[in-house]
Parts: C-alpha cells; structure tokens; sequence
C-alpha cells in the first residue's frame, strides 16, 4: 500500500487572484467525473513537481461540499518559505495536469454544538469557507470573527459579509481594529464550540484565552499546518531498509526518506495527524520537534520524531524505517 | 470521611478524582451526603472570593444537618438543600439552561449522583470529561437492567434482584453516562435457580 | 452472479444451514494453528472474485432470510436501532455508500437512479422500490441509517471522530455477539470494548484506535473476529441473555455438530464523507462445526486452536463450560498432520 490518501488526477480549470498575496486554484478531475464528498474543514495535498524537486503541501478545501464538480484553494504566496507556495503562484496555470490527494479531515465540525464560535485570521480564513457552506445547508448555528490585515488583503470578505451579513464580523489590522476576545467568550451558551485557524500568535491567543475564561479544552478547536522548517543538514541511517541519507537544509526529513526511496507513512505532512511517527533506535544529539502531535513527554525522551517537520542536530541518528 | 479509594477496574468504569478550584465565570457544585466534604475539604485553598460566582446544590439524604451549616458558611452566592435528587433536577437543568461557556461544573459524593447530575451537563453540551467528581460516602450502585431497562437504585450486594422484572443479576463494572447507571445482567441464565449468595458491593 | 435466496430461520426451529457453496466461501478466521488477539488489519480490496471479501457488502443466500430476523428483532425492540441526533448527516453518509457499492456490485439485484437529489432506489430481493429525497428524512419510513441497514446484512456502528478518539453515537445492532448498543451508544472506543480481556493489556486497543483515526475516504479497512453460538441464533443479545443462555447447556455428544457454531465477523471500516464519521459494519457467518469440518484443513486446525486458546478467552467468548466437548468432537478430525498456510480451505 503507498503513502497518503489516495491521488486524484485533475486538471488545473482557473487560477484567480484574489489578491496580491493570495491566488485561487480550481480543480477538476481529468477523467471528467465527480471529486469525492468531503466535509467543512477538509484538506487536500498537492502534488508538485517543482523543476525536479517534488513538493507535498496540504491547503484546505474551501469550496462547497456540496458542489462535487471542483476543488478550490486559495494559497497564500510566502516568498521567505521552501518554494511551494511560490510554485504554485509563478508556475501553475489553467490547463495544467496536476495530482492531489482525497480528503482529509484534521479540523472537522463538532456537529453536536449547539452553536460554532470561529475565529480566522488573514489565510486562515480557507477551511471556514467549506464548513459555513456546510452549516448553511444544516441551518447550523455560527458566528465568524475574522482578522484582516487591510480591505485589500481580505480574502472573500465581501463574498462572506454579503451572503451573512448578520454572522461575519470582519476586523481590520490598518484600522486598528481588534478581535475583542475576552467579551466575545464571556456569555457564549453551554456547547458552545470555538474554532481558530491562522497565524500561530493567533492560535496560542486563543487557546490561552479561552483556558482562562474557563472554556473546556473538548470545546476548543484549532488547525495549523506547520511548513517544515529549514534548518542544518543533518544525516540519518534508516535501519530498516539499510540505508545512510542525507537531509538537506530545506528539505524535510521525510522528503529525504522519500527521495531515498523509502515509503513512508504520510498524511497531512504539518505535523498535525500522528501518521508518520517514526521510532528512533539511537541517537546522539538533539532533535528539533516541531509537531502538533507528540506529547512533551515524548519530545524529551528521544523515542519518537514525526520526520514531516521535525529535524535533528548531532552526531547520529538511526530511525526505524 | 476522605475520598473514596476503589481497586483499579475496567476502562469504563468512571474514575473519580479529587475536587479542585479551578478558572471559571460561575461555578456549580451538585453534592449528596457525604460529599460536602469535598467541597469544604476543596474550600480550604480555594482563592479569595472564590464562593461569591458559586451555587451549591446539596441533597443531604441521610446525613441530615451534619454539614449543611458548614456548607452554608461558605458564602455561595446561591445555595439550596434539597430532599432528594429527583426533588432536584429541575432546578439544576435550569441553572444549567442559563449558564454559558465559562461556567466550572464540580460534582461529590455517591456515584448515582455524579451520574445522573454529569447527564444533565452532557446532555445541554458540557463535555463530561471537563467536569469534575469526587466519590465520598456509600458505594451504592445505580444498576441498569440489561433485559427489562428498568434502574434499580442504592444496590449494596451483587448479585441482587431487579426491582422491576425480578430477575437475578449480576453487578457489572460496565457502566453507561448516557443511562447514569451499572449494567446488572441475568446471573442464573445458564443455570436456573442456581444464584450465588450476596457480597457486599466493595 | 446468481444467489439463491434460501427461506430459513435464526430462532425457535433454527431451519438455518449453509450450501455447499457457502462453506466454501466461509470466512474462516485463523491463518495458523493458535489464535492471540492482533490488530490484523488489512485494506478493504477484493480478494479472489466469489470470496466474501470481493464486494464493499457482501450479499449471500441468507440475506432474505436475515433481513427477515432484523424486522422480527426490531419489531420486539426498537431500541437495537439507535442514532444520536447529531448522527443523521452520518446516516445519509451510509445510505449513500451502500446504495452506490450494492448498485455496482450487483447489478441485477439492487438499482440506483440518481437525478440531482431525487433518488430511486431500488431492491428487488426484498421487493422495495422507493422515491425519495435526499437528505430529507421525511421522504423516507424510517431515518437514513435504519433505512439502509434494514436492507443490509451485518450489525452497523456508526462512530463519530473527535477528541482523537471514536464515539459510539448510532447503530443498528440485531446479530450482535453479546454486546448491548443501547447500554454502550454514546461510549468511545476503549470504553466499549472495556469487558474485552488480554488486549488492553497488550496495547491491541490503542493500536487499533490509532489505524482507525487515520482510515481514509476511498480506502477502507477490515479484519476478522470471532466467537462461538449454540444453535444458529444470529441476535445473541445481552438483553435476551436470559432466554438464550440456557441453550449453552443443551449440547450432547450426539448434537454438537449440528448445534455447535463458529461465528465470525467480517469487521470493515468506511470513512463517511460529509459527516468525517467512521461507518463499522460487523457482518456475522454463522457455520455449523460438522460443515466446517468437511474441509480437513479447517477441521485440523480449529481443533488445534480450541484446544490451545486461553482460559480467559475461552470464558470471554462464552464456551468454556463446553470446550471440552468442543474438543473431543474436532479431534476425531485431526490426525496430526500440518496444515498448510493462510485461510483458504483448498490451498
């Protein structure tokens, strides 16, 4: 069985930009028929083959889940990270045959609430583009809070404030305007559910917030994907398929047990859904965990690496893969 | 009377652990008997002004006046004794009808209690497992009937009879939120007329 | 493919038994001569056309009859059909994946005709032909999930994901192995499988939860269970225990091949689409111990793994005051020799 979720061949049907930092993709199958259901909150991962280096990034849905005719994304172009985000913007055309994968889910709806309390900043705003689509057709209950550098930089503010005027509350960062958290989490009814997608000073805010206010951590929901962070190069033996590689200073670990040839286990690849854990045999140096998904406990014990984001620094290291 | 100490069991039998004050806009406290004593025991390193955002709903059963002074003395801001829990649940859905996210649920003392009070949390969307419980006092089990669904309440023996259809049942570690309650299933099915004799429930 | 549907019964006169072409295709369960909990999953792919693992929802000769002891089941208690209300987008979820994999796998027994959200369904063993709309609950008799698996061999458990852990918050449970949906709805996983012995212990549960969070639309999963039933009684619950356990004790020497029943369970896992939620059909093969021992292979090997099972297993699954007489019925069929690798009964 290989890697990931399932591929799905598409073709690339419009690019649009939506800003000067944010452009649109749309995606429909090659062979002419349906992309699979999915539901609010869904992620896909794209294939790219960026002039020989293959890059793997996940972008959440943020077309209907009821509109099976075609993915959207919106990617938000980031010219200080690894390059994929800068393919997609320079390099990806409509016309263009691409692969992604099926969905998956990281950040779904919690459908017992009795209401969704969501709160977006700037790109962060994608996932809660499918899950409102899916609430509307539920009469779902939700209020969105979303934060916005400048009028020019907010993504589907006006698609949004048009089709919910009474549920979109847009705040906007040049006019000095602030998500008052503190209120807006005092007097929430009972099942009440919180969700936060956007920068990582956002997320922690949020969470810290809400613990203090007292909030049940079942009731608090986030999603980040962390882009595998740069760093040293650094070599690894895999045990298991007897092999010494050599991670490069962007690549991750996994990309390297990859072009090693290697399957790996693979979901998500942000450090968020626990299917690449690896199992270290040895070790001599440090790691450098940047995952969701491990506990603190296993951060220090040196047991464990999930090889999509996190890197290690040292004389050895020897992975059971 | 300290905190209940029971042997390990299996993974859906509830664990109890001690009341804590906690972060929290109000906070509900819904004891019987004994377990009062959590809640002064928890009282005693509780901040300053802690009581003044509480209510406290205690149904004393058969320890009477013993701690309803005490219990008084803390300065809630709302407190009710009630006679019984039956007695008491509209109240406590109302309180909980009102209250929003922010609110710290604490419950103590038998295990009926805790059960039935953490439905009425469960079913208005507070997650059971942010609620906090401490057992004080009788062992007493609220069983379910697995045949007939009839519960019966404060079963001290196993095996013991259903109150409803009769039978001969067994106490299971097995137990329900939803139903509040132990799963007694038929003793002597394989081997009618023949029923072990009652221990006590420990 | 042409299934002859046989009229038969799981209860009082027990007219229930295999063809000779069902045994063959019998899930038989153990790849080896000894049996210990694992969490031998595997990918939901077809394996050898005419296997009970070719199709998403394998359809065999008891269907009619087995959808027949559903009704009866359900008619005496309703509450063995259970959705919380936040599980009716799940049931959609099922409704749609069986119809579509039972439409395409069997062709000239089950049809759907789809124009937008008008669907017609169509199911000619059970002569049922139905308008509705989908998604509104109104257009059907009974909710999506009930709907669906009143039309489908198998118990379903429908669990919701969240909090990195699966819920059981809908079900339709009628051939169960001693497990009750109304005490258990509304639990996660460790928590219903709590009465299970040995495999909390041995990490099996949190292993399994682990694969079962990550199981992926388009790639389902399954593995085999299995216990063992006196007489073919396919709903085994714990709320009738006290009228069908006493059925344990009426095994003679004389009776056994016939009375005595392997039970396994065909255990698949679908992601659900527009819900996230996880669908868990547990599908039961009864087998009668003198059917199963036509296959030497087979006969050799489960005397060897009752023989050898754990005494906590053995009184888990329910057979411990008979294996005796289990074991001195299947050694008459072992005469020592190996047995080759793997389930099939002719390789």
């Amino acid at each position: 069985m290989s890697s990931g979720a399932a591929k799905i061949a598409v073709k690339v049907t419009d690019v649009v930009e939506v800003n000067e930092l944010v452009k649109r993709f749309k995606f429909e199958r090659t062979d002419g028929g349906l992309m699979p259901t999915f539901s609010g909150g869904a992620h896909t991962v794209v294939s790219m083959d960026d002039h020989g280096t293959p890059r793997l990034n996940p972008y959440s849905l943020m077309s209907s889940p009821l509109d099976r005719s075609a993915y959207t994304i919106s990617v938000r172009r980031d010219d200080e990270g690894r390059g994929g985000s800068l393919f997609m913007h320079n390099h990806v055309k409509k016309g263009m045959d691409m692969t992604i994968s099926n969905p998956v889910n990281l950040f779904s709806l919690d459908l017992r609430a009795r209401k969704h309390l969501m709160i977006a900043g700037g790109i962060g705003i994608t996932p809660f583009l499918s899950q409102i689509a899916q609430l509307d057709s539920m009469n779902g209950n939700f209020e969105l809070h979303y934060a916005v550098r400048t009028k020019s930089l907010g993504s589907y503010v006006d698609e949004l404030t048009a089709q919910h005027p009474n549920d979109v509350n847009v705040y906007y960062d040049d006019k000095k305007e602030a998500i008052d958290l503190e209120n807006l989490l005092d007097g929430q009814p009972l099942g009440t559910h919180l969700y936060v997608c956007g920068p990582k000073g956002m997320i922690d805010w949020v969470r810290k917030s809400a613990q203090e206010a007292g909030w049940p951590r079942e009731t608090v929901h986030y999603e980040e994907f962390l882009a595998p962070e740069p760093g040293k190069p650094f070599e690894v033996k895999l045990a298991v398929s007897n092999k010494v590689i050599q991670v490069g200073e962007t690549q991750s670990l996994l990309e390297a047990i990859e072009a090693a040839g290697v399957d790996a286990p693979y979901l998500c690849r942000g450090g968020a859904c626990g299917m690449c854990e690896t199992e270290v045999i040895g070790y001599d140096g440090k790691f450098i965990h940047n995952d969701h998904w491990l506990e603190e406990s296993e951060h220090n014990n040196g047991k464990k690496i999930m090889p999509c984001v996190s890197r290690f620094e040292g004389k050895t290291l020897v992975l059971d893969r | 009377m300290a905190k209940t100490e029971f042997e390990p069991s299996i993974r859906s039998r509830p664990v109890y652990g001690e009341l804590e004050a906690k972060n929290g806009k109000a906070h509900l406290f819904i004891a019987d008997a004994d377990g009062a004593g959590a809640i002064l025991d928890m009282a005693k390193s509780a901040p300053k002004d802690f009581f003044d955002k509480a209510h406290i709903i205690y149904i004393p059963k058969d320890s009477g006046d013993k701690y309803t002074d005490q219990l008084k003395a803390l300065g809630a801001k709302q407190f009710y004794a009630g006679p019984s829990y039956e007695a008491s649940v509209t109240r406590i859905q109302r309180v909980l009808a009102d209250a929003s996210n922010g609110l710290q649920i604490y419950l103590s003392g038998t295990e009926g209690l805790m059960g039935q009070a953490m439905r009425e949390a469960t079913n208005v969307g507070y997650p059971y497992s942010a609620i906090q419980t401490e057992h004080r006092g009788s062992k007493a089990r609220r069983m379910q009937c697995v045949h007939c669904k009839g519960v019966t309440e404060d079963v001290i023996t196993d095996p013991f009879e259903c109150s409803h259809c009769g039978l001969n049942l067994f106490v299971r570690d097995h137990y329900s939120r939803r139903l509040a309650a132990f799963q007694g299933v038929c003793v002597d099915a394989e081997d009618p007329g023949n029923v072990p004799d009652k221990v006590e429930i420990t | 493919m042409n299934i002859q549907f046989k009229d038969e019964t799981f209860r009082d006169d027990y007219t229930f038994k295999n063809s000779d072409e069902a045994i063959k295709r019998f899930p038989f369960p153990f790849d080896k001569d000894s049996y210990m909990y694992a969490v031998n999953m595997e990918p939901h792919t077809p394996v050898r056309e005419g296997s009970v693992y070719y199709n998403s929802f394998d359809v065999d000769e008891h269907y009619v009859s087995e959808m027949r002891d559903r009704a009866m089941v359900l008619d005496d208690d309703p509450l063995r059909c259970q959705s919380l209300p936040h599980m009716e987008l799940a049931g959609w979820d099922l409704l749609e994946l069986i119809m579509v994999e039972k439409a395409k796998d069997y062709p000239d027994l089950f049809e759907l005709h789809r124009d937008g959200d008008n669907w017609h369904w169509i199911n000619k063993p059970l002569g049922i032909d139905d308008k509705f709309t989908f998604m509104d609950a109104t257009t059907l008799p009974y909710g999506p999930m009930e709907y669906i698996t009143r039309q489908t061999q198998g118990d379903f458990c429908v669990l919701d994901q969240r909090d990195d852990n699966l819920w059981m918050d809908a079900g339709m449970v009628t051939t169960q192995a001693d497990w009750s949906l109304d005490f258990d709805i509304g639990m996660n996983f460790f928590e219903w499988h709590a009465p299970v012995p040995l495999a909390h212990e041995k990490g099996i549960f949190v292993r399994a939860l682990k694969f079962l969070l990550n199981i992926q639309q388009g790639a389902p999963a399954r593995r085999l269970n299995w216990t063992m039933t006196v007489n073919p009684l396919l709903d085994t619950s714990p709320e009738n225990y006290h009228k069908w356990g006493i059925q344990k004790t009426t095994l003679t020497p004389e009776n056994i091949g016939n009375k005595q029943h392997l039970r396994v369970e065909l255990q698949t896992f679908f992601r659900l689409p527009r819900s996230n939620a996880l669908v868990f059909p547990i599908r039961c093969y009864l087998i009668k111990l003198e059917e199963l021992v036509t296959y030497p292979k087979w006969a050799r090997r489960f005397h060897r793994v009752i023989r050898d099972l754990p005494v906590e297993l053995a009184t888990y699954k329910g057979f411990i005051d008979n294996r005796p007489m289990i074991i001195d019925y299947l050694s008459q069929f072992d005469d020592g020799a190996e047995t080759s690798p793997g389930v099939w009964p002719e390789d």
